[in-house]
């Protein structure tokens, strides 16, 4: 089987599968193909030197995880960094992923959501926004989003909550019971990677009494349940808690520390 | 590129020869993400697209040339503010960067 024929049996099967080709420097139209199937990862094809299709594999694979597609720059040993990169020729390296973006789920229409909503979009996420009322939940509040859902939790999950996966999130931002309650609700009932839930301890406690109330109770469950949301950055504005949201959500799904790297030891890229 | 596949597919069991353009990156506005692809086989029948129409038949003949000399990969540029960009370009003002290459892969 050609490589082509690989790359299209991948995508044909909606298998998660990404393209990078060097378009420019040495070696020219190589190319190297990263598929996920059933978690696993396949790497197949060649850019032509051992460290670069290391490197590029690795690049590769979280752009895929991401579902983004765009270009990076190497030296022809996989040399990546601009000290590196003096002096040697550059390869130019398109990566296409063919997987659907990462979907991110915001209920409250909040001044945090349409900073989270901002940071989501770097991202890769393809941004939900959701609310009840129909005065907050507007496109014009938030442009960024890719969708404003005016809809209570319930519906939104009954309807939708089958296409949240591992690599999506869950981010309820409401302060509101009768809001917040419904969507941990739902979102619990999901195979979401990340649910966080804003508020303070106080509040997650008085919530988790609530959830009691409507039989939310299994300790397995509410573990899921990230709460008080977000990395302990100590940020304050919207604009930080969404990064230190971001950043936890990241890390879950990377299952590091997020400590800083001068802190730890071992590889970086694992 | 999904969604060029199928012709692709029936070109090449024609045994026709085919190349595809994609695009990598857009500066300024452009009508079409990084990704978009069309396809041109040896009688110059197209498929997919990557502008809003502006630059395809400029594309269309650079990729047959590339079938007919039967070279690399190639990068090539559509746009105004481009020293390498032709003389056709993108209504919206941007910069489109194409990769185009013979699918012989």
């Amino acid at each position: 089987m050609s490589l082509y024929e690989e790359f299209r049996a991948h995508v044909r099967a909606q298998t998660p599968v990404a393209l990078a080709t060097i378009v420019e420097g040495p070696g020219v139209g190589a190319k190297l193909l990263v598929a996920r199937v059933d978690g696993d990862e396949i790497v197949s094809g060649t850019l032509g030197h051992r460290d670069l299709d290391r490197v590029v594999a690795r690049d590769t694979s979280g752009e895929l995880e991401a579902g983004r597609t765009g270009v990076r720059h190497y030296g022809p040993e996989g040399q990546a960094t601009p000290e590196d990169l003096v002096d040697t020729p550059t390869v130019v390296v398109f990566i296409e992923s063919f997987s659907p973006p990462p979907q991110m789920w915001i209920f409250g229409a909040v001044d945090f959501t349409a900073a989270l909503a901002r940071v989501a979009k770097v991202l890769g996420y393809r941004v939900t926004v959701c609310d009840a009322r129909e005065v907050f939940a507007t496109t014009r509040r938030f442009p960024m989003a890719d969708e404003v859902m005016v809809t209570w939790p319930t519906p939104m999950f009954d309807s939708r909550g089958h296409t949240l996966g591992p690599r999506d999130a869950v981010c309820i931002l409401t302060h509101d019971p009768k809001f917040d309650v419904p969507a941990v609700r739902g979102a619990l009932a999901t195979g979401v990677g990340y649910i966080g839930v804003m508020g303070s301890r106080k509040t997650h406690a008085k919530r988790l009494e609530r959830l009691a109330d409507v039989g939310v109770s299994s300790a397995e469950q509410l573990s899921r349940l990230m709460s008080p949301i977000g990395l302990d950055l100590g940020g304050r504005t919207p604009e930080e808690t969404a990064i230190a949201i971001c950043a936890e959500i990241i890390a879950r799904r990377t299952g590091h520390s997020a400590s800083s790297l001068k802190q730890t030891s071992g590889s970086i890229h694992s | 590129m999904r969604e060029i596949l199928d012709d692709i597919d029936r070109w090449r069991s024609a045994g026709k020869k085919v190349a595809v353009a994609r695009v990598i990156n857009i500066e300024g506005s452009g009508p079409r993400d990084p990704g978009a692809a069309m396809a041109v086989n040896e009688d110059g029948e197209v498929t997919g697209s990557v502008s809003g129409g502006c630059v395809e038949g400029a594309v269309v003949s650079e990729a047959l040339d590339l079938i007919n000399d039967g070279g690399p990969g190639r990068m090539v540029s559509f746009g105004y503010s481009d020293d390498e960009a032709f003389a056709v370009g993108l209504t919206c003002g941007g910069v489109i960067r194409l990769y185009l290459e013979r699918l012989d892969w």
